[in-house]
């Protein structure tokens, strides 16, 4: 509240105290977007339940404490509030200046990775272990400096008045700028992470308002550059055995088709309202591998049911839908395009995911946002909703 | 630039935008409906699965319940042996997954540590036998023959083997008593298969890949009720089949014991007469084809009168039961079910097929009464008999001149029935049938119960057939297009019958009719069912279900139930006129053609009435089959010999034998009660005492009464 007494809210001298400018009207908590914030909140607490009863009886991996891996979850997510927080207080307009630096760097730690400095866990080179049991992957924090890279060298001459659409030359800057991350994590090779890349391309290229050649000739171009990698056989067996196992999960059920086999009896077993938290015998039997992390959602379909099931995909449906919102209501195309590249991330990232789970897509190593353990994709995602939420914060008022 | 509007947003991009949201609504629209499917729509299908992954059965095996004869001894049982078994999941939560144990266990049963560690380790494609190939839940068995001493030193020494049993386990074991193999009524069990362990995963009885389940015979029929229900421990395991904790679980019930109406002792006389009989026929010299009888298989029925229950039945060629306990070798099973052994698996009494012969006279006889003929008429039996220029020969017998049908049956003369018969068939329309046809001598066959089964409780009786109007035009239809073929350019006798057959094969001829009242032609019976018919005439006219399980006693010996006899029909004759046939075939015995094995052989036939007929059926190709039904007051026996002669030749010092068994009669028709084996029907149940241990009567003077009943038996001859 106001601690002077003799001007009234609005109209007396700007100086108030810390929390009288939290709190004013104008001020940035007022004008938050609290609705995707309480979704995302939401996700993240439904989220830390089933991280901790997937892995509370795993005294495999959790050293005997079976809090150990909830502790952690809460801790990524706190530190991920925090990361939203400061990139409100930075202003998304501040960190545009950074973007060359950002980007930079992100592409260096990649680059990290597949020095002997990397860690390979699953047949990927795509951790960084910094100590302390806490390791990164860097894979997650190129997806935001691509977003904002690409969003800067499109917009520039648009926001500047130049021009009303990117030319063909700026396209090309851009596509190159996002080429050499997705070589990089190639090579680890994390195959998830490139299709989520691509999309994300695909989405800030679209929203760009880059000419109908660049979006057709890109999707023309993805399909026949997927086609060539399979034919050519450049792929992983066990990427193809990942693919064929989605096409047919009864192939071999103990071999290629055990994850999606499995993944889909806890889902499929949860029926309407699932077997109550806690009391999943997929879950508790450990039948699905990396159910903590990329699995996560067959802990909510098993023992939450189809509700618990819809919430989730509810709930990620409500933060996309306000990331569109804050897309079409912002006043310049640079945000516009981070914006959409943040839905599409989202939007593909949690598809595919879920997908996965449900037998619709074949499977591919990466988290649910919001959901899955796992401390870089917390932290990135709620960078990225710091980045959503800044936007409409500096938003003109009168829009 | 002026163009762009104050958002500071162009049209293009608005819309790309409006794409973009709609897109990515629409997947997670895709993701909901799937969920849907899969958990709201499907969801039953995959609790189960989830159900099937987390739980393991560990299954107990039931005591299957034991075969008795009619005076409580055992026809099948269990034997005990001592299986030491090592539980692989107690084992491997020892450090060296039991390493130190299954050594020790090595030593106490002198076997090396290798072998006791391969059997129990578990089989998959890399690893060869020894191995383990059933649930690793299930106790592996190490070995099965331990000795006493042994078991005892690992129940004493417990602590030091844990995860170890040593327990007594049922064996199936058949100790065929007094010499009775009683192989096919029995019957055997075999392994089940991968296919009945599927099916039966999810119900409360479960198979064990070690269960053996009845494959035929009494094992077959009662196999449910002697099996039990096994047990089912169901333990909740994660995905590396540790346990977690134990759900809903099932104690093993032990199965039932049978008490069957067979009478170990007579079934060993019958095996033994009708073996007996078999091998002296194969030293007669058979006119007709100029070289000894085969006799190649041959089957006997002892049968209560009044209640259907089968007091022995066998048919040779037999085996031992025992063979198939502990698994049957390829070798071995080839053997049994080879054309080479002439198929012992079959059993002939039910399953055999053959004319009937003369035996079918009383059906011919019950259908001319019915025909509106006398008994007591004056039926000329001439020495042959023509219709239409075919010549058929009086077979078992000569010219009589004008005789009753009670003593046309004595004689068997054939003549007298061709005469009755062709009669019928003329006034049913000859060649061109009436509409509604009264074909007595069809319909009665079918009234006495044949081209049907008895209902005997065994599996795989066969039917049997009457050759009536619509079996022979069912017959030509499945064969006509084979018969006019041959018939194109008949050469050959046979090829003759081909285009008769062709042209008018659906017809019922004269001579069809003719042929079939002597019991010759396409009609088809079982020993079973003449059994059934002859235990009628002597009953009064009820045609029962052959029985051999007389009650079944549960486990513990604490319900009895017995196994009450069914019937299934009335033999079509009044009172007097069962009378009459009655005493014709008590004449057969006395001065008929069945009189030189009992009325002019010593037969007490004043205090034990015996009834028979003779029957000797042609079969083409083959030499004929002996027939002989007989029977008193309480029992009917039958037998038949394929290839083996004629009814009273072959067969009839077997049968006099079983009788004289039976009732304590020597050869000399002296009878003496204290060596009778069974002079009334057995109407007791073995009983059970307060263990709940089921009695039985042996009888050790066995060897001492079977030997008096045979002793001095008239050499038979051909003829009859």
């Amino acid at each position: 509240m106001s601690t002077h007494s003799y001007t009234l809210s609005g109209y007396g001298p700007q100086h108030k105290s810390a929390w009288g400018r939290l709190t004013a009207r104008d001020s940035a908590v007022w004008r938050l977007d609290w609705i995707m914030v309480g979704a995302a909140v939401g996700l993240s607490i439904v989220g830390s339940l089933l991280v901790w009863s997937a892995t509370r009886n795993r005294t495999d991996l959790n050293q005997g404490d079976p809090y150990y891996f909830l502790t952690r979850h809460v801790l990524s997510l706190v530190v991920g509030l925090l990361l939203m927080a400061g990139m409100v207080w930075l202003g998304h307009r501040r960190v545009r200046g950074a973007v060359p630096f950002l980007y930079g760097a992100s592409v260096l730690l990649a680059l990290l990775v597949l020095t002997p400095l990397g860690a390979t866990i699953n047949g990927q080179r795509a951790w960084l272990h910094l100590g302390g049991g806490f390791s990164l992957q860097p894979a997650e924090f190129i997806k935001i400096t691509v977003i904002l890279g690409m969003a800067m060298l499109l917009a520039a001459r648009v926001d500047a008045g130049d021009r009303e659409y990117p030319d063909h030359r700026t396209v090309l800057q851009a596509l190159a700028l996002a080429a050499a991350p997705i070589v990089v994590i190639m090579l680890m090779p994390d195959l998830g992470s490139v299709m989520v890349m691509v999309i994300i391309v695909l989405g800030a290229l679209l929203a760009s308002g880059a000419s109908n050649r660049w979006v057709i000739g890109l999707c023309v171009a993805g399909t026949v550059g997927a086609v060539s990698v399979w034919a050519l056989g450049l792929l992983d067996e066990y990427q193809i055995d990942r693919f064929a196992a989605f096409a047919n999960p009864a192939l071999d059920p103990s071999g290629v088709g055990y994850n999606t086999n499995q993944a889909r009896i806890a889902i499929g077993s949860g029926g309407l309202s699932g077997k109550g938290l806690f009391e999943g015998s997929q879950t508790t039997g450990q039948f699905v591998p990396e159910q903590q992390t990329d699995f996560v959602f067959t802990v909510a379909g098993e023992e939450l049911g189809f509700l618990g099931g819809a919430l989730i995909i509810v709930l990620l449906g409500v933060v996309i839908w306000r990331a569109c919102r804050i897309a079409r209501e912002s006043s310049e195309l640079y945000s516009t395009v981070v914006a959409a590249g943040v839905i599409a991330w989202f939007a593909f990232q949690s598809f595919e995911n879920i997908g996965m789970t449900l037998g619709i897509m074949p499977v591919a190593g990466l988290p649910l946002p919001f959901v899955s353990y796992g401390g870089t994709s917390m932290f990135a995602v709620w960078i990225a909703v710091g980045l959503l939420q800044s936007i409409r914060v500096q938003r003109p008022v009168s829009a | 630039m002026s163009n762009i509007p104050e958002t500071g947003r162009n049209n293009r991009v608005t819309i790309r935008l409006v794409v973009i949201q709609i897109l990515v609504m629409s997947l997670l629209l895709t993701l909901g409906g799937r969920l849907w499917y899969l958990q709201v729509r499907n969801g039953d299908q995959y609790q189960k699965e989830a159900a099937g992954n987390h739980v393991q059965q560990v299954v107990q095996p039931a005591t299957r319940g034991a075969i008795l004869d009619a005076r409580g001894v055992p026809i099948a049982d269990n034997e005990t042996r001592l299986v030491v078994s090592a539980s692989r999941t107690e084992l491997m939560k020892m450090d060296d997954s039991g390493k130190a144990v299954l050594t020790r266990l090595a030593g106490v049963l002198d076997m090396s540590p290798k072998t006791v560690q391969e059997k129990v380790r578990l089989c998959d494609a890399k690893t060869p036998q020894p191995c383990w190939n059933g649930s690793p839940y299930q106790p592996i068995p190490v070995t099965d023959e331990a000795t006493t001493q042994q078991a005892l030193q690992i129940r004493e020494r417990a602590e030091d083997f844990p995860g170890i049993t040593a327990e007594p386990t049922a064996v199936r074991r058949y100790p065929a008593p007094y010499g009775s193999h009683t192989s096919q009524v029995l019957g055997y069990l075999s392994p089940v298969t991968d296919e009945e362990i599927r099916k039966t995963k999810n119900t409360n009885s479960p198979f064990l890949s070690s269960d053996e389940i009845g494959r035929s015979g009494l094992e077959r029929t009662y196999d449910s009720m002697l099996r039990g229900s096994s047990g089912v421990t169901r333990y909740e395991v994660d995905n590396l089949g540790r346990v977690m904790g134990r759900a809903k679980s099932d104690k093993a019930e032990p199965g039932s014991s049978l008490v069957t109406s067979i009478d170990s002792r007579v079934q060993a006389v019958t095996e033994n007469e009708l073996l007996t009989a078999m091998k002296n026929a194969r030293k007669e010299h058979d006119k007709n084809t100029n070289r000894n009888y085969k006799a190649d298989a041959g089957a006997a029925v002892v049968m209560e009168n009044k209640t259907g229950r089968v007091v022995a039945m066998a048919s040779n060629p037999e085996y031992d039961p025992n063979e198939w306990v502990g698994g049957i070798s390829g070798k071995k099973y080839t053997q049994l079910t080879g054309k080479k052994s002439n198929y012992p698996l079959l059993n002939r009494s039910i399953q055999g097929l053959s004319a009937p012969g003369s035996v079918f006279k009383v059906i011919s006889t019950t259908a001319a009464l019915k025909a509106g003929n006398k008994f007591n008429g004056n039926y000329n039996c001439s020495s042959s008999y023509n219709v239409g220029g075919q010549t058929f020969k009086n077979y078992e017998s000569k010219g009589y001149g004008p005789i009753s049908l009670g003593r046309a049956l004595e004689v068997s003369c054939d003549t007298v029935f061709y005469d009755l018969a062709y009669k019928q068939w003329l006034k049913d329309g000859g060649n061109k049938p009436k509409k509604k046809p009264k074909d007595h001598f069809y319909k009665t066959a079918h009234e006495f119960g044949l081209g049907a089964k008895t209902r005997v409780d065994l599996p795989n009786e066969v039917e049997g057939r009457v050759p009536d109007r619509q079996w022979k035009k069912d017959y030509w239809k499945a064969n006509k297009d084979a018969w006019c073929k041959q018939a194109k350019d008949p050469k050959s006798y046979a090829d003759k019958i081909a285009k008769e057959n062709c042209v008018s094969g659906m017809k019922m001829r004269a001579g069809d009719s003719v042929n079939y009242s002597i019991g010759q032609g396409d009609t088809l019976v079982t020993p079973i069912q003449m059994a059934t018919i002859y235990s009628a005439v002597a009953n009064g006219g009820t045609l029962h279900n052959p029985t051999l399980g007389k009650a079944t006693i549960g486990p513990k010996g604490k319900t009895i139930k017995e196994i009450e006899p069914e019937s299934h029909g009335k033999l079509p004759l009044e009172k007097g006129q069962l009378k009459k046939i009655d005493s014709a075939l008590a004449g057969v015995a006395e001065r008929g053609t069945a009189a030189w094995r009992f009325g002019d052989a010593g037969w007490p036939q004043d205090k034990i009435k015996m009834h028979a007929k003779t029957g000797t059926a042609e079969v083409a190709g083959k030499q004929t089959t002996s027939w002989f039904t007989t029977y008193t007051k309480d029992y009917t026996v039958v037998m038949t010999i394929s290839q083996g002669g004629t009814g009273s030749g072959a067969s009839g010092p077997a049968v006099r034998n079983i009788y004289n068994a039976l009732y304590g009669v020597n050869q000399d028709g002296d009878i003496d009660e204290k060596s009778a084996l069974l002079p009334h029907p057995d109407e007791e149940l073995p009983k059970v005492d307060s263990h709940g241990n089921i009695e039985s009567r042996d009888d050790k003077d066995f060897e001492k009464r079977a030997e008096r009943a045979v002793k001095g038996a008239p050499v038979g001859g051909a003829g009859g």
